[in-house]
This record gives structure tokens, sequence and C-alpha cells, in this order.
């Protein structure tokens, strides 16, 4: 598994790549209330925004860890935002990416490093 | 950060495991570890113990006893003063010479004396705005005092176990009553919408009365985070968001606040900051008011959502002032300003969110009844 320091996990299954956010990040924004995903087909860019998050706290936004295609979303989540904060790193995986520049992925951080990088 | 207060509770905060932020200059707990829609939802079920100790309290006293400082204080507030009876709290404002709103308050009776909460952001000016235009009164801010509001259906039962006789009391009922834990200064009232009680105490008793308070298994502690959903539910206003010194009483659908007395044809008609305007507007009606906002959907509209009239163009009519989801209604609600004849129940706008025109329809306030003991 891949972290970045945005605290979106990646994990590679077969030639696409699960995308959620971490513990540490779903604990810090609160309770999740609102969840807007992508549309299956759209081509992105490592860095655009593509997933809101509205958390009882504030607004964020989830970033294009790598550029692909989305492949697949977790429509769960739309109507029941709050498994990202029940689990986050299992069943409330955000959306599948089906990578453009697999390569990406090794500019990533391993476990240890973003354990680290969390402190 | 830069020189945070603290109130008497910090310790405690920080043993119970909240998570603290900056709020008003003071370092509060935004939440606890149940987190803030659970504890929300425990405050209208059970009860909920907050630390609003950051909250400006303040005796004014003068020769003439209360109706001395009544009637100086009905110069800056347009509250029917003189007509509170004694040992009864009253909801109002301090408005400027514009019609705007300086802060919102409370003002209890105390018999001899006036005892009046006022916002911790504001509490400075406030006390200067007061020992300026109160003549012949003495202003002391009580600053050896901490404040906890104890709020939810359980709040009588358990507090009647520390303050015998609280029950007894009625929304707005102030009391002083001797406990275990000193002189408890005791008002039946919050800011959640549900029956509750604010208590001063000194400050020195302020952690073993919330531990006496949290031993009961019916009470949980409740941020800043929580308090807020909860009010905004109830439908109340957050001074420096839904109010401030550009929104008039009117405007802000607080005429309920001003008495009939203190109204044109009334016998202490005016006499108030910005009198003029808001006084017409009482008859004429202003050109925009507070309403409550549900959008449709699950995405929270928040403070500076702009308002449109129509899905495409045009410029806004109105925006929000606060905005969050609402826990106890499962979906996001929002206040905000429109103009009076888009404020009718019912009337669809759109919220622009993220570039996004969302439809959005107003709703009565409050979006969850009051369950005040009246």
């Amino acid at each position: 598994m891949k972290f970045t320091e945005e605290h979106e996990w990646l994990r590679a299954e077969d030639d696409v790549v699960v995308v959620g956010i971490t513990e540490h990040a779903s604990e810090q924004l609160g309770d999740v209330v609102f969840v807007e995903l992508p549309e299956v087909g759209t081509q992105v860019t490592k860095d655009d925004e593509i997933v809101v998050i509205e958390s009882v706290k504030a607004a964020s936004d989830i970033l294009a860890p790598i550029d692909g295609e989305i492949v697949e979303v977790n429509e769960v989540l739309t109507d029941e935002p709050g498994k990202v904060n029940d689990d986050p790193m299992g069943e409330a995986w955000f959306f599948k990416i089906k990578p453009s520049e697999p390569g990406q992925m090794d500019d990533l951080m391993d476990e240890a490093a973003y354990k680290k990088y969390i402190g | 950060m830069a020189d945070l207060e603290i109130t008497p509770l910090n310790a405690l905060h920080r043993e119970l495991g909240a998570r603290m932020v900056p709020f008003a200059g003071y370092d509060m707990p935004v939440q606890y570890p149940m987190g803030v829609m659970k504890e929300h939802l425990h405050c209208r079920a059970r009860a909920g113990l907050f630390d609003v100790s950051h909250m400006g309290q303040v005796i004014l006293r003068a020769p003439g006893g209360h109706a001395e400082v009544a009637r100086a204080m009905e110069a800056l507030v347009p509250v029917d003063l003189l007509g509170l009876g004694v040992m009864r709290q009253r909801y109002g404002f301090f408005t400027n010479e514009a019609g705007g709103i300086l802060d919102d308050l409370m003002l209890a009776n105390r018999g001899d004396h006036m005892f009046v909460v006022v916002n911790a952001a504001c509490k400075a000016d406030d006390i200067a705005h007061m020992r300026a235009g109160l003549s012949g009164v003495e202003v002391e801010a009580i600053t050896d005092r901490a404040l906890l509001a104890l709020q939810g259906p359980d709040a009588e039962a358990v507090l009647e176990t520390v303050a015998p006789g609280v029950a007894a009391m009625r929304f707005m009922d102030v009391g002083i009553i001797d406990t275990d834990f000193g002189d408890l200064w005791i008002s039946r009232s919050g800011y959640t919408g549900e029956d509750g009680y604010e208590i001063s105490m000194t400050e020195d008793q302020a952690e073993p009365l919330a531990r006496a308070l949290l031993e009961h298994e019916a009470v949980e502690p409740i941020g800043l985070g929580a308090r807020d959903s909860l009010r905004l539910e109830a439908g109340l206003c957050l001074y420096g968001h839904d109010i401030d010194t550009t929104t008039s009483p009117v405007e802000a659908s607080l005429n309920w606040a001003i008495q009939k007395v203190r109204r044109a044809g009334g016998d202490r008609a005016g006499g108030f900051p910005g009198a003029a305007r808001i006084l017409e507007e009482m008859q004429t009606g202003a050109e925009r008011t507070r309403v409550g906002l549900r959008p449709e959907g699950r995405a929270p509209m928040r403070e500076g959502t702009p308002l449109f009239a129509a899905a495409e163009g045009g410029d806004p009519v109105g925006h929000v002032t606060s905005g969050a989801f609402g826990p106890t209604i499962e979906g996001p609600m929002s206040m905000g300003y429109v103009p009076c004849d888009m404020a009718a129940e019912g009337v669809e706008m759109f919220g622009e969110v993220r570039g996004k025109r969302l439809p959005v329809r107003v709703a009565k306030l409050p979006f969850t009844p009051a369950n005040f003991k009246r």
C-alpha cells in the first residue's frame, strides 16, 4: 500500500488502483456528512480536485494521486458518508483509477514513511 | 499561537481527550472523542455539559437598584427591562446608531442589581460600551467565575441532585442557590433549543462541579462543534455570523425580542441607538430578512454561499450566514438573508457551491422544535 502527503492510500488491484483516505485523515476530518464522487470515465491528472468531502466541520477536496481514468466509484458513500469514519481503510474506498503513468506510484510513500510523516 | 486565554476547565477538557481550538481568544474544546455528530444527538436525547466560561459575566448596580439600572440600560438595548420581573431573564441586544447589532446578550433582574451575559468575542467592547453609556451605573466585570451550560431532557433531574429546587424553575427563571459547590447563579436557559440551565460558579468550583455532573451516565461533555449545530437546528443566531453591525433586528427576524412598550406607540417607545430605523422597519418592513434554508441533497451550504433566484444568470439575491449538517434532522441546514418577497416557506432558490447552483428552499425555523419548560 502507498500513501500521499494528502493522506490518501493507494492499493494496486490487478491493473487498477483503489484509492481512499487514511484513518488519520478521517479522524482529522471529523464526522463525514457528504461525499461527491467523480464520474466514471473521467480522465484525471495528478492533483486535480476530484472528490469533495464535507464533514461536520468543513469541506475538503481529495486530489487525484496519479494520472489515469476513473473506472469505478464507491456509490455507497453518497448515501452513507459516515462509512468514511467507520472504515476508511477498507469498505470506504472512494474510487478506482486505471493509471496512465504507473511509474508515478513509485514516488509515493510506503507505510513506514507515511507513519513518520504524520508523526 | 498568541497567548490564548484558558478557562478553569482547561485541564479537564484535555483529560477528557478534547480537541482544542482557538475560539474568541480562548483555548476551547471543539469536540471530545465521541465526535460532533454523537455529541449533538446525545444532548438532544439525554444531557450535554458545555464549558461557556469564555462568555462575559457582568453585574450592573446603581443606588436605585434594578429599576435604575434597567432605565439606564433601556437607552442601549431595545428591550423592556423595567418590566422584567424579579429573578427573570430576557434576551436582548445592543444596537448602534445605524440600527445594526453590536452584540446579543442575556439580561437578568436579580432584585437589587442586573446580571448580564455577553459573547466572548465582544465582551471587552460591551463593557466599554456600558461604562460609556450608563451614567451612575457601576459596571463590574465578573472575572473570577466560570460558566457551564447543562442542556437536554435529563438536565433537570441531574442538576436537581446538585442544586435542589431547580426543577421548579421555569424557562428564563433565574436563581441563586447555595450548594456544596458554593453559591450557584442558575438560569433555566441555554442555546441549544433544549430545556436546560446555565450555571455560574466561582472558578475554584468549576472542575469539582463539572466532574460531579459528568458522573451521571446521562451527561456527556459537548464541544463547540456540536454547540454550533445544536443552536443552528434551534434557529438561534450566532453573533458575528447571522447578526452583526450590518444587520438590523428587524432584518434578523428578532422583532419578538422588542416588546410592545419599546415599539412605536408604546409608553417607552424608542430611546435606544438606531431607534428611527428599527421602529420604521417594524412598521413598514425591511428589504431583506433572515430565513431558514433547507438545501436539497446532502451537501451543506456554508456561511458565505451566494443565493440566486434562478438556476442560471442574474446577480445574487442574498447569502448564507450559517450552514452545517443537522444531525437531528439528518440533512443540511442553513440560515441566510433573502429579499422579503422570497422569504415565504417553500420558496425555491439556488445556492452556488463549488461553482454549481444547487436548489435550496426556504424552511420554517427552528428546524427542530424547542423543548423549553415554559
